[in-house]
């Protein structure tokens, strides 16, 4: 059995007939072929797969593709508008807040949620909003710096 | 420009694809008629397969075929152990992909399924029907020792895999008979899961009408994956190409080549069609290589002034079921020669007992054998200030190999390259302000506060290593590196590597390496990796050698670059070779730098050729390959300040202090996140992680709900410092870094929650130091239960 969904991502509108088991992570990955959001756990714990849900964050892995039906999903390969980087890339590679790289999507879109909330968080408020998301690489210590040089960057109105 | 880009902190090449989402890493890999594989895992850590009935399986939607050890026997030879670890008799039992007739581990792969889709894949795994006989299970090595443990391996008597010795310098009994003062602990180094955030992963294609295969995989070294596959499966090095595309991490647990990477190109040498297989996380658990598990009897014999006269150990490691591909030589190798740490001891003696016991297998994790080596050392050194009443930064000094630039040798039989540890631990005690956190501590006290500090001194080994030591210690490879230069005509830059980074950053300190030996911008050069058909051989990433060895002989291939190109501009501007002189990517004759040939210049005539000297070859292009002389030797001094709530058992960790030398920096804030993880790392052990098996061999932490990871929110700053001590062997006198935070920072933390449990009369709690097991110990302590 399959459902008729129509889900926009990244500003563009895909309908598509989908299993009603079918993850919203697997529906951006293997249907629509957009392989930057990732996959790291199978508990909801990693925070990998995290996107932007009609503009909230949220863990694709938690979530079924039917119940994004009419909704608009972000991804990390859209969040760059026009070829120019987000702030909150240009931050993480200002600040080294990536290594291996596959935290960093949803690290991401996580700390988009983060600042969407608190525009100008202090340190340990980052590291608490940051909690859900795993990073085996950095120690997160230039994650959250990344964050602070973004929180910066969008509150001086360069964003 | 150019000459200083050595050194600056610059920007990674990396990160544009990593953080746009545009990076293809194993499972965004999607090839045309591609099928997908599941693995069906044993429930049991010790059974027999009376039967396996796939019928309803093979019927399922979707589903293309169904294999089990009898389809596979004979077509993939068992998984091979590559460590052959001398003098210990070592046992190595067979380590069949597909189990035959007996599992041996939560996690033994019983059968595949090949479908359409994943999901029909995963759903056909459930209408398997095997029908196992469990047997009696061990899962701990000192029990998997003793008499009457149940026996995995027939013909392996006593559950043994190998009985390895160290011995050195002076007589070790001796030392303890005439001790004055002896301190001793026992120790477990709990089972870690290595948590690289990228599950592992597998893509296989196979094309029958040429015999050629290529494998893209999750790995940390391609060049090794191709190799043994070819033993394995069969298919010949030079039609088989491997390649690790972007690599989510590792850590050790993506070195071995593993059952499923080898049923995965099974699958599709069977089925003429490429087929991916990509873990599940709680599979990653299951079946992905742990870390440590052993358990150490240590003592110590000191003089009453504190002078260590001798160390002694016995330890038991777990391998897990199987001896994966490097395992035999982490407890041993990596952990026993390091025992002499960054102390003068006059005497060593160490057993290490390698056992089967059915648990995941046991490979290199960070650090591998010596953090545990450290732990013991620095856990000794601390017992022994701690007997004495002296301060632990004291009796270290009194210990201390005295400062030395060019080679000292320990009696374990390492020669350490160089070091100045009073050095580091001097820089540590001032930036950490060491005596006024003692008064400070000692105010608390008074208050009912229990603040404690933790110091590490350490030394590790790594930059793996001569080739020669490689065969004389039975690694079945050899620890060289290579890399290609390659000039095109415009003055860009490749540079083809054998080893293959997967997050280190070497993309970027390559490029740096380049730009300080032949002057040209880090931009114009792209660093190629991780791709067996279009870099030369090379055995890895892994023991903190991709830039120690890596970074040496690109070093090296850089400067024949440039003697090459001195012999071609002396050429140009008339000169003779031995008038010419060269700085920051120009060639000019001595004394008149303004008339000048750049290296860029050199490149275009090289490639066209139209004027070359006199039998000089055209192309700008060097291989090196280079086997270093010894191993490299970082090392630092550590602080770690907590303060444990004796209520509830909570530590926190106020404060973490790293001084680490890993000689001159290419890229200090890629030093510095390799610093921040890799004591991450280190704290997650001492306080949070842990593999728990229950008795019957089942997995309790089968997930990532389960297994506490280190989360942002429980982390201070980390405050990172160096001092820099060369290599007196490296051609550009760096060492490695990856794994130095993590084999420093268990035995700091440890370290500083016991100094703050003193008072209280606690001597030992086993790790990790949860809330529980501080609390507990506490009230054992207070005579409370």
């Amino acid at each position: 059995m399959t459902i008729p969904v129509s889900i926009t991502v990244n500003g563009r509108r895909y309908d598509r007939e989908v299993e009603p088991r079918l993850l919203l992570v697997h529906f951006i990955r293997d249907v629509l072929g957009l392989t930057g959001t990732k996959v790291g756990c199978d508990t909801s714990q990693c925070g990998s797969c995290t996107v932007l849900l009609d503009g909230v964050s949220a863990k694709a892995c938690t979530c079924l593709a039917v119940q994004a039906d009419g909704a608009s999903v972000t991804t990390i390969e859209g969040l760059a508008s026009d070829s120019e980087l987000h702030p909150l890339q240009e931050s993480f590679w200002n600040k080294h807040g990536l290594q291996c790289g596959y935290c960093t999507p949803g690290m991401i879109m996580a700390s988009h949620e983060l600042l969407r909330c608190n525009a100008d968080p202090s340190a340990e408020e980052i590291r608490h909003g940051l909690e859900g998301n795993m990073c085996r690489c950095t120690g997160y210590q230039n994650i959250v710096r990344s964050v602070r040089e973004a929180a910066e960057t969008m509150q001086g109105g360069t964003s | 420009m150019s000459a200083t880009t050595f050194g600056s902190g610059i920007r990674r090449r990396e990160d544009p694809r990593l953080i746009t989402g545009n990076a293809s890493y194993t499972d965004d890999i999607t090839l045309p008629g591609m099928l997908h594989a599941a693995l069906l895992r044993s429930p049991y850590a010790h059974a027999r397969i009376n039967s396996i009935d796939t019928a309803q399986a093979s019927e399922a939607p979707g589903v293309v075929a169904v294999y089990t050890g009898a389809d596979t026997d004979g077509e993939i030879a068992p998984a091979p152990c590559a460590w052959l670890l001398p003098d210990s008799d070592l046992k190595i039992a067979d380590y069949h992909c597909v189990a035959k007739d007996t599992v041996r581990y939560v996690g033994d792969i019983v059968a595949v399924v090949v479908a359409e889709t994943r999901y029909e894949a995963y759903d056909a795994l459930d209408l398997i029907d095997v029908d196992y006989e469990p047997l009696d299970a061990v899962v701990e090595p000192k029990k998997s020792a003793a008499d009457g443990a149940p026996q995995l391996h027939g013909e392996i008597d006593g559950n043994q895999a190998f009985h390895w010795t160290v011995t050195g310098g002076g007589d070790i009994e001796e030392a303890f008979s005439e001790a004055e003062v002896v301190v001793k602990e026992t120790i477990v180094q709990q089972r870690l899961i290595p948590n690289a955030m990228e599950p592992r992963a597998t893509l296989a294609s196979y094309t029958p009408a040429t015999g050629e295969l290529t494998v893209w995989n999750t790995t940390q070294n391609p060049h090794i994956v191709r190799f043994l596959c070819s033993l394995v499966i069969g298919v010949p090095e030079d039609r088989l190409r491997v390649i690790a595309p972007e690599v989510g991490g590792g850590f050790g647990s993506k070195i071995a080549v593993y059952p499923a990477d080898f049923i995965t190109i099974f699958c599709s040498k069977k089925l003429g069609v490429p087929v991916k297989w990509v873990e599940s996380r709680s599979e990653n658990y299951q079946a992905t290589t742990h870390g440590r598990d052993h358990v150490q009897e240590i003592e110590l014999a000191a003089t009453a002034d504190g002078k260590i006269t001798g160390l002694r150990a016995t330890v038991w490691a777990g391998m897990g079921a199987y001896l994966s591909t490097a395992a035999p030589g982490i407890p041993t190798i990596l952990h026993g020669l390091m025992l002499s740490g960054v102390y003068d001891i006059p005497a060593i003696h160490e057993d290490v007992y390698g056992l089967y016991t059915n648990t995941t297998p046991v490979e290199a994790y960070r650090g591998a054998g010596r953090p545990e080596a450290t732990f013991m050392v620095e856990r000794l050194v601390d017992l022994l200030a701690a007997k004495l009443g002296l301060d632990p930064a004291e009796v270290r000094r009194r210990n201390f190999i005295p400062k030395f630039d060019n080679g000292h040798d320990v009696v374990t039989g390492l020669t350490y390259d160089s070091g100045n540890y009073d050095g580091a631990l001097s820089k540590l005690l001032g930036e950490s302000n060491y005596e006024q956190l003692r008064a400070e501590q000692a105010e608390a006290r008074k208050h009912g506060r229990y603040i404690g500090l933790g110091l590490s001194t350490y030394v590790e080994i790594c930059g793996l290593g001569p080739s020669q030591v490689a065969g004389a210690i039975g690694f079945q490879g050899g620890l060289w590196e290579s890399a290609i230069v390659r000039f095109h005509p415009s003055g860009k830059v490749h540079v083809m590597i054998g080893t293959s980074p997967h997050g280190q950053g070497e993309e970027t300190t390559f490029a740096q390496i380049i730009a300080g030996e032949l002057g040209v911008s880090p931009d114009d050069v792209k660093v190629i990796h991780g791709d067996t058909d279009n870099t030369p051989m090379g055995w890895g990433t892994y023991g903190s050698r991709t830039t120690a060895v890596g970074g040496a002989a690109l070093a090296l291939a850089a400067r024949k670059i440039r003697d090459k190109a001195k012999v071609i501009a002396a050429h140009l501007l008339e000169a003779a070779v031995e008038d010419m002189d060269y700085d920051d990517g120009k060639f000019f004759v001595k004394g008149s730098p303004d008339s000048s040939k750049t290296i860029q210049d050199i490149a275009l005539m090289a490639n066209v050729a139209w004027n070359m000297p006199e039998g000089v070859e055209a192309g700008l292009e060097a291989t090196t390959f280079y086997d270093p002389p010894n191993f490299v030797f970082p090392y630092g001094a550590h602080l770690a300040v907590v303060e444990v709530d004796a209520d509830s058992g909570n530590v926190e960790l106020k404060r973490y202090v790293a001084v680490d030398d890993c000689g001159p920096q290419i890229n200090p804030v890629i030093v510095e996140g390799q610093v921040h993880g890799g004591i991450v790392q280190g704290i997650g052990q001492a306080l949070w992680e842990e593999g728990v098996y229950d008795d019957d061999g089942q997995l309790l932490t089968g997930t990532m709900l389960d297994y506490a990871l280190p989360r942002a929110d429980r982390l201070p700053d980390i405050e990172v410092h160096s001092t820099v001590t060369p290599s007196p062997h490296h051609p550009l006198g760096v060492k490695g870094i990856g794994e130095a935070g993590t084999i420093a920072s268990t035995a700091a933390v440890y370290n500083a929650v016991i100094d703050a449990l003193a008072p209280l009369g606690v001597e030992a709690v086993n790790m990790p130091l949860t809330p529980e097991r501080v609390w507990r110990s506490i009230q054992a302590a207070q005579g409370r239960n």
